[in-house]
């Protein structure tokens, strides 16, 4: 990890990376979505609409994981002063809204047949749309300073103060009485999904996240060498 | 202490020198709650089943009204610096500050929320419940409006930035809240309810003073 504060080496490490996840991406995720239309077996309940549970789940997961990301890149970065895990979480930041946001809507869509309902108040929904308002300020947050060192750093406590959310959300179904239903896969007992449904669902969600690492690899090194151009345009003006 | 007391003296007789704060904040509060009956039509019964939550929600946003000059005037004038080198550490000083933030506007509108709870026509069981919630849930407002007001001291637009990062941390104690008076209300005592307040108020003085000095020490480097 501090071997990878040094920027040109990160470069180096991620460029090497970056290809295989990139086609690790498409191949899982054209495997799941294959395996999660055609292959998996319809509801004996739902029918067909469950299968925007292929897409839902994995995104719920990502939404989370990747607040809990951003948090673990704020912390390195505050304690050691980190360069590139500055911003490294200041890039997950986008790629974490823009999954609660996927998480939220076909979770809407899929709740209309389901419930009857596009929304409803119950702890689940209600504790990950205050994580989506939790990404929006953090991201308000960073582009609210002139100086962008110092927004960093700011975003960076904002983050770990957040993260009190994280629990909250994974055990809202089980403190409260909720419509959203109880966790049926990471739990004391071990998961109540049948195979058929938990293997499309796994590699649909490894596909989300080698997606996420390829998307943030991508971002980070754009920033980097962003940085790098400033640098060498205040140095010609000079 | 008598660091901690000095400091929280200090910033109470600013306050008090300064007079707008706990009056604005108050008017702000009564202001916004009238708006309702407007809104919604005078009928009791059906502000009777609203009445804790826009008083809840109101006592909110005033406190969020008053929050920006939490650090603000200290840190444009250099005081900041200044209280950052004393023996007290950072994190005590956010205490006090929050201490006398609270004496001076969460008091108040504990103090009027009753009689606003009155003009709602909240049922009488739940007068109980909104005073020990007010009482428990305002001291966390300040704590956690400390640290959006950390965070945004020399940002732009501040003030608005402030409501967005605090308002989503306010929402547990929105909940609570309106919940220990629905629960007095029907019956079912709102002990569960305004222990949860009681347990984030003691998370909240014992982690925020950290995040808040975190964020004052950004401010000043």
């Amino acid at each position: 990890m501090f071997r990878l504060a040094n920027p040109n080496r990160f470069m180096q490490w991620s460029g090497t990376i970056l290809p295989w996840s990139a086609i690790a991406t498409v191949l899982l995720l054209g495997a799941g979505l294959y395996l999660a239309l055609f292959v998996a077996p319809p509801d004996y309940q739902q029918g067909e609409s469950v299968r925007i549970m292929y897409v839902h789940v994995p995104s719920a997961y990502m939404a989370t994981t990747v607040y809990g990301l951003m948090a673990a890149a704020s912390a390195v970065a505050l304690i050691w002063r980190h360069p590139v895990a500055d911003i490294a979480a200041r890039e997950a930041a986008p790629l974490g809204a823009g999954f609660t946001l996927l998480c939220l809507v076909t979770g809407s869509l899929w709740g209309k047949p389901m419930w009857g309902t596009w929304w409803v108040w119950d702890a689940r929904l209600t504790s990950v749309l205050v994580l989506f308002f939790l990404y929006l300020g953090y991201i308000a947050l960073i582009n609210a300073f002139d100086e962008p060192t110092r927004g960093a750093r700011a975003g960076a406590i904002l983050a770990l103060v957040g993260v009190v959310n994280l629990p909250i959300i994974k055990f809202s179904v089980d403190w409260w009485n909720t419509l959203h239903q109880p966790a049926s896969i990471f739990r004391l007992g071990g998961p109540t999904i049948a195979p058929s449904m938990l293997w499309p669902l796994a590699i649909m969600a490894l596909g989300f996240t080698l997606l996420f690492v390829t998307l943030w690899l991508m971002r980070i090194r754009s920033a980097l060498m962003a940085a790098k151009l400033r640098a060498l345009r205040l140095q010609q003006a000079a | 202490m008598s660091a901690f007391l000095t400091l929280v003296a200090r910033d109470l007789r600013l306050a008090l020198r300064q007079g707008g704060d706990a009056a604005m904040v108050i008017a702000f509060f009564v202001l916004s709650v009238v708006l309702f009956p407007f809104a919604v039509g005078p009928e009791p019964e059906l502000l009777q089943r609203i009445a804790a939550g826009i008083v809840w929600v109101t006592a909110l946003l005033a406190a969020l009204l008053s929050l920006e000059r939490l650090f603000q005037a200290d840190y444009e004038d250099g005081s900041l610096e200044a209280l950052a080198l004393l023996p007290l550490p950072l994190e005590a000083q956010v205490l006090a500050k929050c201490l006398a933030h609270w004496l001076v506007t969460g008091l108040p509108l504990i103090i009027v929320a009753p009689l606003l709870a009155l003009l709602l026509q909240l049922d009488p069981a739940g007068y109980p419940a909104l005073i020990a919630g007010m009482v428990l849930g305002t001291p966390i407002l300040s704590l956690i409006g400390a640290i959006g007001a950390a965070l945004s001291l020399g940002a732009r637009r501040g003030g608005v930035l402030l409501s967005l990062l605090v308002l989503p941390l306010y929402i547990p104690v929105l909940i609570f809240g309106v919940a220990a008076i629905e629960a007095e209300i029907q019956g079912f005592g709102p002990r569960p309810d305004l222990l949860l307040l009681a347990a984030l108020l003691v998370l909240a003085v014992g982690l925020v003073p950290f995040a808040a000095a975190a964020a004052l020490r950004l401010a000043l480097e």
